[in-house]
């Protein structure tokens, strides 16, 4: 059982970036009717995404992310010992990005560097480890970046996905800190559900071909993708949400020995405004303590947890906080921690 | 029951104020998609604490069906 505990351990500072290029949802019918346009966004909540250029990848956003974290704060590159790149849209197979960003960023060769393969899960994960190499003697700064271009992941002609999904980067940085009390995460993940989120061709498994870049449509509803873009199966998605994520939540609070009452903020994943809300309703949970970025980023994947963190929360992590985070989302993967913050700065969200 | 469940039924498919009939096929409502279904599955869930799959919904036919699952998962 993957739950674990932390002591004297937290993130100092935080930066985040997201695309100049606004998509506003309900003028984005090019593929739809305004009306159809006008339901799917008054269900999912997503008036506004941002989508990268076409040669803007998610390191891209983290670097300027990064970049903004190095000026607002007097921390020295030099510092960072370890560099994780949370990420499902990498800038090539291989090498892994987190090496290209050690070199781009002017970290220095000692710094350890990889990458992080999960989607919504993705940030609650990537804490852990960054808290993980925090934890050790030797260990000084860890550097957590975590990157989405999910609008390259999407077709646009699939109104299930095509409305949804936003890009977004960020930066972390996880320190020891003496003055914080116990972290809590807890990890999990169930492959049975591996059909229920995924792109099925393009990998190794199912390589690249002719037929695999081929539109095709995929329903009665007429949806149009290739096999080489995602798919969501939306309904079992969130059965799975309902029956595992309340539970998770309440289990982590638990070994937390934290009342949720305790909690000054509860983020979780952006999935989309309908799923959050039934969530929040389901969990009771005091709306004013439930940030939100739905709105204006749509679900970035890993990123949407961060990126409402440094959009939302900014002016508002000032002194001793109790954070309760939940990701969860392809694999099926799904992770929440409950974690004590002092003092984060924060920088102001840059436009790249 | 089957009147709660129709309520809830009606309020997932936004046909409150329409005539819906046990044996109608739930693929003559216009309002019968993907999202209609997410928010069947949460009604369902607040209600009658009852799960349906997505293949689930593909096997149903009419409206008594759904209703016939529901009825017996929730017992």
């Amino acid at each position: 059982m993957a739950e674990i505990d932390f002591q004297h351990i937290g993130i100092s500072a935080m930066a985040g970036a997201v695309p100049k290029s606004r998509i506003k949802n309900r003028e984005y019918t090019k593929h739809f009717s305004r009306d159809a346009v006008n339901d799917i966004v008054d269900k999912t909540g997503v008036e506004e995404r941002r989508f990268a250029a076409e040669n803007q990848t998610a390191s891209d956003l983290c670097y300027a992310a990064a970049e903004q974290l190095f000026l607002d704060n007097s921390i020295q590159k030099s510092e960072i010992d370890i560099l994780l790149f949370v990420s499902q849209t990498p800038d090539y197979k291989m090498p892994a990005t987190s090496v290209i960003l050690q070199h781009r960023l002017g970290l220095p060769k000692s710094t350890a560097a990889f990458d992080i393969n999960l989607g919504c899960s993705g940030f609650v994960y990537g804490l852990s480890v960054a808290y993980a190499y925090a934890n050790m003697p030797s260990i000084g700064k860890v550097l957590l970046l975590d990157g989405e271009t999910r609008s390259k992941v999407y077709h646009p002609k699939d109104r299930k996905t095509g409305f949804i999904f936003g890009d977004a980067g960020i930066a972390a940085v996880i320190e020891k800190n003496e003055n914080l009390g116990k972290s809590t995460f807890s990890l999990n993940s169930d492959g049975s559900k591996s059909d229920l989120i995924k792109i099925d061709a393009g990998g190794y498994r199912n390589p690249s071909s002719k037929s695999s870049v081929e539109e095709k449509v995929v329903d009665e509803h007429g949806n149009i993708r290739t096999d080489e873009h995602g798919y969501m199966n939306g309904a079992d998605v969130f059965n799975f949400v309902l029956r595992e994520i309340p539970k998770n939540i309440k289990n982590t609070l638990k070994r937390a020995n934290t009342r949720l009452t305790d909690c000054d903020f509860i983020v979780c994943h952006q999935a989309n405004k309908f799923m959050n809300d039934y969530l929040a309703r389901k969990l009771k949970l005091d709306k004013t303590k439930v940030p939100s970025t739905i709105e204006k980023y749509g679900n970035t994947s890993s990123v949407s947890i961060p990126i409402t963190i440094v959009d939302q929360l900014k002016d508002k992590l000032e002194g001793h906080k109790i954070l309760l985070l939940s990701g969860f989302g392809v694999g099926m993967s799904w992770a929440s921690a409950v974690i004590p913050v002092c003092d984060v700065s924060i920088a102001d969200i840059v436009e790249v | 029951m089957k009147d709660k469940f129709m309520d809830v039924f009606k309020e997932a498919l936004e046909m409150e104020d329409e005539k819906v009939n046990f044996d109608d096929a739930l693929a003559d409502f216009d309002t019968w998609d993907s999202m209609s279904r997410l928010s069947l599955i949460a009604l369902l869930d607040e209600h009658f604490e009852v799960e349906i799959s997505d293949a689930e919904f593909d096997d149903i036919e009419t409206v008594n069906e759904l209703f016939e699952l529901v009825k017996n998962r929730a017992a």
